[in-house]
């Protein structure tokens, strides 16, 4: 499989506070990634790093093969319409409805008819499980789940081929977050997607997650899938995935 | 890289639509058009076999060019699609609805006149039943005065008063400079120049201090009040002092009324001295007209009834300054942009609002004979 987010050495520091010292990770294509850590362990700051809203000090990150230190502003360009990052609130742009943030990117990278980008708008909201009236509406008179999915349909309309997602199932109820998943995970296969996402969420790392990284002091120190972490013996895994209640969650496996 | 990803051939009564290329979201624009409008007389044929990259985009118009065909009464099918593309075709099927609605809706103009209409009584009733509340608050300090924040308040008369000293000055200094300048111009034309000393004090006290102040606080105050309570309210911080069972009104609002309300009349105060400062070095310099001179016509001229009715003024232009920005600050709903969008109109209707209230005081004084 090919590699898609390829992290090498990341050195991360803010000051003389030091928040990665040599992380390495290796996302392959089709995956769905998770990223996870205690809080402040720089989960945040490494997906920033990787879509180019931070710099790191030191280190490499390779997008699609490409080094992205290395690229022109042209090519940033043209990476930026092949990902989507959907954030943790949602990130709508609030003047405007929710078709209006759908059509923001088809009107400013394609010359497509408004016909066309009407039948686009219905096309995602209703892929992404929201009802097409939706789409008059406003950011504010959404609920959160709602946003959420307004904002997926958002990240998904100029068909990327690199999902990033904050925490994707915070907020939502267990219902919703485990239809949540099932959409994530459905779309990945039809859209042959990649996925990176930070999450906290136990069922959603159980559920969809192919392989994931533990962030902790301050490096990598397990990848691979559910499997191969559980066999780490440091301690924030055992915090993490060793207690009673995973224990039990894990046995009905 | 060409963009022409498809095309036609007919054969044994037959349109065959070959598809190759990329058909994804940023290529298909090129074809979308001439596609959407294919007229097909017989029975269409959609061969992908030569698609290499098909998006969901691309899923959608190729369905719909089918839908279009078998609208219209031909027969049409499309063929050799990967086991991966015909799902993603499947999925784009049943999400399909079939009455959609454009996404711009048109505006009424009438009901736009009556819907900004209705706002603005809106507003109105808001705002007064908002002065009503404040009314009410401030009966129950008097009851209970541990609920007066002093703290606060304290804090809001450096932000509002201390701090505007710099600029309120120099605003003062320059009108009393402009006045005067401008009077000695006219009265010299009838060898009355010494009456500048009377146009200018009188005006500036009466008149132009308190709006000069008015204004400025209108600029500087109303509209920090509106941002930092817009922005409490987007991060729910006033609705958690809800829950604790705290007063908003006893926190947010009657210190920052109170506050201005004591600093208002101080700045008009300074502004009358600095803008009487201004005339009289204007006038020195305009027509060396001595600075004894000047002062003892002062003495003459200016009544303590001028000087007492712009620092009057005071209070009413602040209670009308701080009530404004504080109830446009409740008013922010939940998007950032109400913020923006409050905070202007705090400041134009505060500066409004102030120039009625003067205008107002104006007729009435003229009317007492005072």
């Amino acid at each position: 499989m090919k590699s898609v987010i390829k992290v090498e050495n990341l050195v991360t520091k803010f000051g003389s506070k030091v928040v990665h010292n040599g992380v390495n990770l290796d996302v392959k294509e089709g995956q769905i990634y998770a990223i996870l850590g205690e809080s402040g362990s720089g989960k945040s700051v490494l997906v920033k790093e990787i879509i180019m809203l931070l710099k790191p000090t030191a280190g490499d990150i390779y997008i699609f093969g490409k080094n992205i230190k290395n690229l022109t502003s042209k090519e940033v360009q043209k990476l930026k319409q092949e990902w989507g990052v959907l954030f943790q609130f949602g990130a709508l742009f609030t003047s405007l409805s929710v078709a209006n943030n759908i059509a923001f990117l088809l009107k400013e990278y394609t010359k497509l008819s408004k016909k066309m980008i009407n039948y686009i708008i219905d096309e995602k909201l209703e892929m992404v499980g929201l009802d097409a009236s939706v789409k008059y509406l406003y950011p504010h008179e959404l609920s959160g789940g709602m946003i959420k999915r307004a904002a997926l349909a958002r990240t998904l309309a100029l068909d990327p081929k690199l999902l990033f997602l904050d925490e994707p199932t915070s907020g939502l109820d267990p219902v919703g977050a485990r239809g949540f998943d099932e959409l994530i995970s459905n779309l990945r296969d039809i859209l042959d997607l990649t996925i990176v996402m930070i999450t906290h969420d136990l069922d959603t790392i159980h559920n969809i997650v192919d392989e994931m990284s533990i962030l902790a002091d301050q490096k990598v120190v397990a990848e691979g899938t559910l499997e191969e972490i559980l066999k780490s013996d440091h301690p924030f895994v055992q915090k993490f995935f060793k207690n009673e209640y995973v224990n039990k969650r894990l046995k009905n496996v | 890289m060409s963009f022409i990803n498809y095309k036609t051939v007919n054969k044994n009564n037959t349109t065959y639509l070959y598809c190759y290329g990329s058909w994804r979201v940023n290529t298909i624009d090129k074809v979308e058009k001439n596609l959407l409008k294919l007229k097909i007389s017989n029975k269409l044929v959609i061969d992908a076999k030569e698609i290499k990259e098909l998006d969901s985009s691309g899923a959608l118009l190729l369905f719909l060019v089918q839908k279009n065909a078998l609208e219209s009464g031909v027969n049409a099918e499309i063929v050799n699609l990967t086991p991966k593309q015909e799902r993603l075709l499947e999925i784009i099927k049943s999400n399909f609805i079939q009455e959609s609605k454009p996404f711009k809706v048109k505006e009424d103009f009438l009901a736009d006149i009556g819907r900004s209409t209705v706002d603005v009584i809106k507003y109105l009733i808001e705002f007064i039943g908002f002065i009503g509340e404040l009314f009410i608050r401030t009966l129950d300090i008097f009851k209970k005065p541990r609920n007066f924040r002093i703290k606060e308040t304290v804090y809001f008369i450096q932000s509002t008063g201390i701090n505007a000293l710099p600029i309120i000055g120099m605003t003062s200094f320059l009108v009393g400079v402009v006045i005067a300048y401008q009077t000695i111009v006219q009265l010299s034309k009838f060898g009355a120049d010494i009456f500048v000393v009377d146009a200018s004090s009188i005006s500036i006290a009466r008149e132009l201090g308190p709006m000069i102040t008015a204004i400025v606080v209108a600029g500087r105050s109303a509209s920090s009040f509106t941002a930092e309570i817009g922005a409490m309210k987007l991060t729910e911080e006033i609705d958690a002092m809800k829950t604790m069972g705290f007063m908003p009104f006893f926190f947010l609002v009657i210190p920052r009324v109170t506050a201005l309300v004591i600093a208002l009349p101080i700045l008009i105060f300074f502004s009358d001295i600095v803008g009487i400062f201004g005339s009289m070095i204007a006038t020195n310099a305009q027509i060396g007209l001595s600075f004894d001179i000047f002062i003892n016509r002062l003495y003459e001229v200016l009544a303590l009834k001028h000087y007492v009715i712009g620092i009057l003024k005071g209070p009413f232009f602040a209670i009308i300054i701080a009530l404004i920005g504080v109830f446009h600050g409740l008013r922010v709903s939940q998007d950032t942009e109400s913020i923006g969008k409050e905070t202007t109109q705090s400041v134009v209707n505060a500066i409004f609002f102030v120039i009625v209230c003067d205008a107002l005081f104006s007729v009435i004084f003229t009317e007492l004979g005072i």
